[in-house]
Formats: structure tokens, C-alpha cells, sequence
């Protein structure tokens, strides 16, 4: 099958590779660049285990091809990481709420909680609640990853 | 991976053209969140995709000089919720973009992928029918300008022909201007599902806000493409703004519908939602555009 040149930028780093067309981007970051922070669920569009943000905006991964990558600045889980593995506030949030069981949907649902906190805004539960609404999760019943997203959010405005 | 055959990356529209012309049994991908789907259950099984995904060109909302909105058919429904203009002229629009699926979904979604793949659920398409949009469409012969109504021909059928594409979705001002629109959407869940009912309704008031100039709706799921409740629509022009309007709207919108049973509701359901939507839709419409019951 056809390959193609794909240059991205990926967690701040400028690379390359060749892929076969027919990938997903969830294929090419898991299998090119083992980012397995990226989960293979559903592989639909409906569970966000695979979402990642392109742009600063959150796709779902195994929904999106890989050649449309190119030119693309790509953020996964593992860009959250500081130089020694220290965690980010809003990871630290997960834990300390207890927001992860199996940690399946974990970085989906992080990356979004990412482009949420990002925009610096302040949002109510029932918009959280909205904005998170693109994960599943089997596990937890939700409240307590509304409540480390809530709380990290609270944080970052310096209301808690 | 996916099981197609062969991709072509399309350049630029014409290019779309030309590509759709050197292998017509291609599929249009835009955004992926339909084609890809029907992929991965196996339906377009070796197929060869043609992809617009990078046709930047077509993402854009803007405004014609004589106050026409052009809407990129490629802008995904999280951009036409945030898009100023949409948010001043159809903020409808919008809103109904922003009840499709879940936030990934409308990053990539587009409205032109809404009507395109001519299913009745799409939530921006009763809207986009409610607005009777002007579809701009590109082919092999040059441009041509169809009405929305005409576009649909059938469950999964629109009226694209081979090499053809949609390059604009215009909302003409005399549409928009002093309307005010309400979308409500029923489903099962609040995220991530398709609409049971899409109901998308509009008004103009007169100018003591008391009487219904122009009342406009559409339904989505309540036959097999979006469709306009005209003999609803021609019972309320006119009439006062009242409860027993509200009353009025909640029965004739049945005379127009033709909703069927599937294993998401029964017909009945169906109608019982499509006259309660009605009510509750001409209501907020009529208080949007400052009218008092």
C-alpha cells in the first residue's frame, strides 16, 4: 500500500515519518511514535479513549487519518509530563480524587480536561459535564473526574 | 487501519473535480465522521476515498456584499457555533450545531456533511432547511445554485452529481433578517446520541410584537429527509401571538409529518414529540424575537 511523508509537530517536537495511508492517527502515534498513551476503544468516534488535540482543539484520533496530520502541532498525554516525570496539576488532580480505576479513558478524558482548562474560562458542573461528555468511562461513574477537573479549574483561576 | 483502496488528497475544488471525474466510483471524504464510521462497519469495504479534509478554502463563514451568509460547507460545528457572524445573524444555527454528538465529534463534523449525507437526524439540517439555504455546488459544468428543498431526493440521496460538490451553504438576508429561530432537539441522552425528534423553528413578528409575520418549521426524523411542516406554517402566519397559536401549532404539525417506527420510537412517540416540540419551539422563537405571551 501506498506511503506517505508525514511531518508534524508532536509534542513540541518536529518530525517525520512515512505512513500507509490507510492509518489512523491513532495507528501512526501508537505505532510510529509509541505514544500509547492513545487508546484503541471503540474506534468509532464514541468512547475519547484515542482523543488527542491538534491545534488546540480535541479529536478523536482513530477517527482522523494520519496523512491529514502533516503540518498538524499534535498533543498527547505524555506532553504533559514535566523534565523528571513530575506530574501535571490536572493528572495529580486525577489521583488525588481517585478519578481513575482501570485508567483506560484516563488520557482521553485529560487531554480534554486540558483543552478546557486552557481556555481560562470558569465553567459551571452542567458545563463541565458538557464538555467532558465525549468520554466513556466503565468505571468511576464520573463525579469524581468532574470533581478533579472542576477543582484543578478553581486552582487555575486562584478560587481555591 | 482502514480498509479502503486508494486515497486521493484533493488540492483545491477544482482539483475535488477533476479527481471525482478520473475515479467516479470514489468517495467524498470531509471530515471522516461518516465515511469512516461506515468504514470500520464495513460498508465502503475497499472503496477509494477522495479527501477535501485540506481544502481550507471552504471553512470559512463570511458575508456576500449583499448581506448573504456564506457558510464553508467544511466549517466543523464547533467553529459555526463560535463563529461571530453565525452568533449575530442565525445563532440557531449554532446552537443546533452544538447538540450534535459529543465535543470531538463537532471538531470535526462539518455542515456540509450534515445535508450531504442526506439523513433526516442531522441536527444542523432542520435548520438549514428552516432557513431555506441556498446550496452552491461545484462540478465539471461550473457552478450552479439549487434550494435546500430541491437538494434532498431521498433517504442517503442528495443531488450531487458525478464530479459534483458543495461549495457553500448560503443563508440569503431576507432569511435571517429580524428571525429569531429555536432548535430543540430530543434523544435519549443529553451527549453522544441521534435525535429521536429535531424540531427548528423560526418567527419574524410584526412590528408591535404581537402578530406572527413569518413563522418557518422543520423537523428532522419526522419523515425520511428533513422536512418543512408547510400547512403548520401557513395556519400560523398571521395569527396573534397566543396560547391558542401555541395550541394551533401543536396540532397542525401533525397534518405534515410522517414519522416511522424504528427501534429508537414508535410513529406515535414520535407525533406526540413533534407537537409538543412545535409548541415549545414557536414559544421560545416568539420570546426570543421579544414577543410576550
Amino acid at each position: 500500500m501506498e506511503k506517505k511523508l508525514v511531518k508534524c509537530n508532536i509534542n513540541g517536537k518536529d518530525v517525520e515519518t512515512y505512513v500507509d495511508v490507510r492509518a489512523s492517527l491513532t495507528d501512526m502515534l501508537r505505532n510510529d511514535y509509541r505514544l500509547t498513551s492513545v487508546k484503541k476503544g471503540c474506534e468509532v468516534g464514541e468512547c475519547g479513549a484515542c482523543n488527542v488535540i491538534i491545534d488546540g482543539e480535541c479529536y478523536n484520533s482513530c477517527i482522523y487519518l494520519a496523512v491529514w496530520a502533516e503540518g498538524k502541532r499534535i498533543q498527547t498525554l505524555e506532553s504533559l509530563l514535566g523534565p523528571n516525570g513530575e506530574l501535571s496539576d490536572i493528572q495529580q488532580a486525577f489521583v488525588d480524587e481517585a478519578a481513575v480505576q482501570c485508567g483506560f479513558c484516563t488520557p482521553g478524558f485529560i487531554m480534554t480536561a486540558v483543552e478546557v482548562l486552557e481556555t481560562g474560562k470558569e465553567y459551571t458542573r452542567d458545563e463541565l459535564r458538557k464538555r467532558l461528555s465525549g468520554h466513556l468511562c466503565r468505571c468511576t461513574g464520573y463525579e469524581n473526574i468532574l470533581n478533579a477537573v472542576e477543582k484543578t479549574m478553581k486552582k487555575r483561576l486562584g478560587k481555591a | 487501519m482502514y480498509d479502503f483502496s486508494a486515497l486521493y488528497e484533493a488540492t483545491s475544488v477544482q482539483n475535488a473535480v477533476e479527481l471525482m471525474q478520473a475515479h467516479p466510483s470514489a468517495v467524498l471524504i470531509a471530515g471522516g465522521s461518516d465515511v469512516l464510521i461506515k468504514m470500520r462497519e464495513g460498508k465502503l469495504a475497499g472503496a477509494e476515498l477522495i479527501s477535501i479534509y485540506k481544502l481550507d478554502e471552504l471553512r470559512e463563514v463570511t458575508m456576500d456584499p449583499d448581506g448573504t451568509l456564506r457558510i464553508g460547507p467544511m466549517t466543523s460545528f464547533s467553529h459555526a457555533t463560535k463563529s461571530q457572524l453565525v452568533q449575530q445573524h442565525i445563532p440557531v444555527l449554532g446552537e443546533s450545531a452544538d447538540t450534535a454528538g459529543g465535543p470531538q465529534l463537532r471538531n470535526i463534523g462539518t455542515l456540509g456533511g450534515n445535508i450531504c449525507n442526506g439523513v433526516t437526524s442531522a441536527d444542523t439540517a432542520s435548520t438549514q432547511v428552516a432557513y431555506d439555504a441556498m446550496l452552491e455546488i461545484t462540478g465539471p459544468a461550473g457552478m450552479r445554485k439549487i434550494s435546500i428543498h430541491d437538494f434532498y431526493k431521498g433517504v442517503g440521496k442528495v443531488d450531487l452529481q458525478p464530479g459534483e460538490l458543495l461549495t457553500a451553504i448560503l443563508i440569503p438576508k431576507e432569511s435571517y433578517k429580524n428571525c429569531y429561530g429555536y432548535y430543540l432537539k430530543y434523544a435519549m441522552r443529553n451527549a453522544m446520541d441521534i435525535a429521536t425528534i429535531g424540531c427548528s423553528v423560526n418567527v419574524v413578528l410584526s412590528a408591535d410584537k404581537k402578530t406572527i409575520e413569518r413563522m418557518r418549521i422543520s423537523y428532522g426524523v419526522a419523515g425520511p429527509v428533513p422536512m418543512r411542516a408547510r400547512s403548520a406554517e401557513a395556519a400560523v402566519n398571521g395569527q396573534p401571538v397566543s396560547e391558542a397559536t401555541i395550541e394551533l401549532i401543536g396540532n397542525a404539525v401533525l397534518n405534515d409529518v410522517n414519522p416511522r417506527t424504528s427501534w429508537r420510537a414508535s410513529a406515535e412517540f414520535r407525533k406526540q414529540i413533534i407537537s409538543e416540540t412545535a409548541r415549545r419551539g414557536l414559544r421560545a422563537a416568539v420570546e426570543r424575537a421579544g414577543g410576550v405571551f
